[in-house]
């Protein structure tokens, strides 16, 4: 108690020197986990995806469909349990800065696959029976404050058009990492639209959503899939969702990286300032050190004083910073709800914090220790006075 | 007839520090002893090698050769960690500056030397308070050093000295700091623990003055202790 007392005592001597070390400890955490949280957002499609779903889309590009007669072929390979099919709409909700993902599914077929996006029963019965209803995440309601039953107008960009919607479901993400911020409507009800304005592009789907029964039959059926529309018009690609996901991801991977190493370099330069307030503080103890060295104190005694001085301030600048973290990343996520619409602050980043900071207290206090530790008592008395 | 008990043996001592390349004598063949009880007080010019022969004796340095002996241990050939613990048993320092840790009151610097020890809380808390009721500091104990005169200061330190009932004490120049009412009342303290507690007090001063309180004078010119030694009873 005594030593811990005494560490307490000179981590607070210099107390505007102390404070601006912590304070800086605490906005580098905040930095950090901030980062990191940005970097676990980008792969949050990732995070959420099954490991008993595949993505079946045209194997030149995503942009070009797949005939909608893929569907019962699919359905009839060893290991498929459920097929859904699905369009990337692309509408424009009043404003093209009001973006979300909006998609024409199959319904029924696709909340069998999805079981995380969770809608009352009640509001789940009338979406699957009237074509020209729609269901939004609970978020994406929030932001423009729609209720059930509001009528929701997108601008198609791919298909054109004004295209109505009635809200009739609002789910909610069973999940923390279930996206929110989705909009989904019937696949029929474009289709029809597609066969009197655009014939040529309607019974198409942008790409298939297939369940297995086993995720170890995953790659079987994955290979199955591409080799019976092997040499067909539409050669499809298939892919664990996962991969699929990946692929997005790996697009922007530069970044991703750059974000990364920002995140460990700002704990490197925290480091440094840390370490020069530790050489500091030692310095300037050194005779007071000789003096403990002079009573009978060992060079582990010395040591715990230095090291659990760097360590307390380190772990005071941590706590504060995780603190923050919490608050401030909740207003980031909704800032950037469009892009990181699963914002979550993981528990592995906190760990990561953590060690982080108990890693920057101990490099810290390593040289000035060691210089502590070996000067001479004579030596370090002659500092005094 | 009353038997002599040595405390402190010192033989053919030597002690040389390096500048560069050059090797510069310190101290050159010293050889004394001291009584258990003595209050000595050893006194030269600056650069005479006092303060280096405290060291020694009171293991914070290290010789390049000969013995010192005290209480029939030769600590020259303890190894570092060994003359940690042998000093937290056997020395008590008080220094000019006081050395006390600023950030621990009065109670908390004397109590300091004992966390060295096996003693439970309340046993170091009997230990303090009757060191600070020696040095008359009782009234002060959960005072801070910035808040304690010099004097009060250097009697907090001899409190801290003596708080382990250490074999002998060691004092460099402990009425360095300190004005003229200060300084003797330190002495008169000092003196006190000599004779009243027989406590055997080792003392570096350059003032003749302070060297007067002691029992012993011994005098060093450069490096070379002088063979006429002073008594005063």
């Amino acid at each position: 108690m005594y030593i811990i007392r005494l560490i307490y005592k000179n981590a607070f001597r210099h107390k505007l020197r102390t404070s601006l070390t912590i304070l800086g400890i605490t906005i580098v955490i905040l930095a950090f986990s901030l980062l990191r949280t940005v970097v676990s957002a980008w792969y949050a499609g990732v995070e959420a995806s099954s490991a008993t779903r595949l993505v079946t889309r045209n194997s030149i590009s995503l942009v070009f469909p797949l005939p909608i007669s893929y569907k019962d072929k699919i359905r009839q390979i060893h290991g498929v349990k459920f097929v859904s099919y699905a369009y990337w709409f692309g509408g424009i909700y009043i404003d093209e800065k009001n973006f979300f993902a909006n998609f024409a599914v199959e319904p029924k077929s696709f909340l069998e696959l999805y079981p995380e996006y969770i809608l009352p029963p009640d509001q789940k019965g009338v979406f699957l029976r009237d074509r020209k209803t729609a269901i939004a995440g609970q978020k994406l309601a929030a932001k423009y404050h729609w209720k059930i039953g509001d009528t929701i107008t997108l601008k198609g960009t791919i298909f054109p058009g004004n295209w109505e919607f009635v809200l009739r479901g609002i789910y909610q993400g069973r999940d923390k990492s279930t996206d929110e911020t989705q909009f989904f409507f019937h696949w029929d009800y474009l289709n029809e639209a597609l066969k009197k304005t655009a014939p040529l592009r309607a019974d198409q789907a942008g790409f298939y959503l297939i369940g297995v029964n086993n995720p170890d039959l995953a790659e079987e059926v994955a290979v199955a899939i591409d080799k019976t529309f092997k040499n067909s018009l539409a050669e499809t690609l298939t892919e664990t969702e996962k991969a699929f996901q990946l692929s997005f991801v790996s697009m922007s991977e530069a970044i991703v990286i750059a974000i990364q190493l920002v995140s460990f370099v700002v704990i490197i330069i925290i480091m440094a300032v840390m370490a020069n307030t530790m050489a500091m503080t030692a310095r300037e103890r050194i005779g007071e050190y000789a003096i403990l060295k002079t009573l009978g104190f060992g060079g582990w005694h010395i040591a715990a004083f230095i090291f659990g001085e760097s360590l307390l301030i380190a772990m005071v600048g941590c706590t504060a910073g995780i603190v923050f973290t919490f608050p401030i990343a909740k207003a980031f996520g909704n800032a950037m709800e469009t892009y990181f619409p699963v914002f979550n602050v993981a528990t592995k980043t906190i760990y990561l914090a953590i060690a982080a900071s108990f890693l920057v207290g101990i490099v810290a206090s390593i040289i000035p220790t060691w210089r502590a530790i070996t000067i001479r008592i004579a030596d370090g008395l002659r500092r005094i006075g | 007839m009353e038997q002599r008990v040595l405390i402190v043996e010192i033989k053919n001592l030597n002690k040389s520090y390096r500048r560069g390349n050059q090797t510069i004598p310190v101290l050159e063949n010293i050889t004394f002893d001291i009584e258990e009880g003595e209050f000595l007080a050893l006194m030269g010019p600056s650069g005479s090698g006092k303060s280096t022969l405290l060291n020694l004796i009171a293991g914070i340095d290290k010789s390049d050769s000969g013995i010192i002996k005290v209480h029939g241990v030769d600590i020259t050939v303890l190894t570092e960690t060994e003359l940690a613990r042998w000093r937290s048993a056997n020395v008590g320092f008080i220094f000019q500056f006081y050395n006390l840790i600023p950030v621990l009151t009065a109670f908390e610097n004397v109590e300091l030397p004992l966390l060295l020890t096996w003693l439970s809380r309340r046993e170091r808390r009997e230990h303090v308070e009757t060191a600070l009721r020696v040095v008359n500091l009782s009234d002060y104990m959960d005072y801070y050093p910035g808040q304690l005169s010099g004097g009060q200061q250097q009697r907090v330190a001899i409190a801290r000295a003596l708080v382990t009932d250490p074999t002998i004490i060691v004092a460099d120049e402990p009425t360095g700091d300190l004005d003229r009412v200060s300084a003797k009342e330190i002495l008169e303290l000092m003196g006190r623990l000599n004779t009243e507690f027989g406590k055997t007090i080792i003392m570096v001063t350059h003032d003749p003055h302070a060297a007067e309180k002691a029992r012993t004078i011994k005098h060093l010119e450069k490096g070379i202790l002088n063979v006429h030694n002073q008594a005063h009873l």
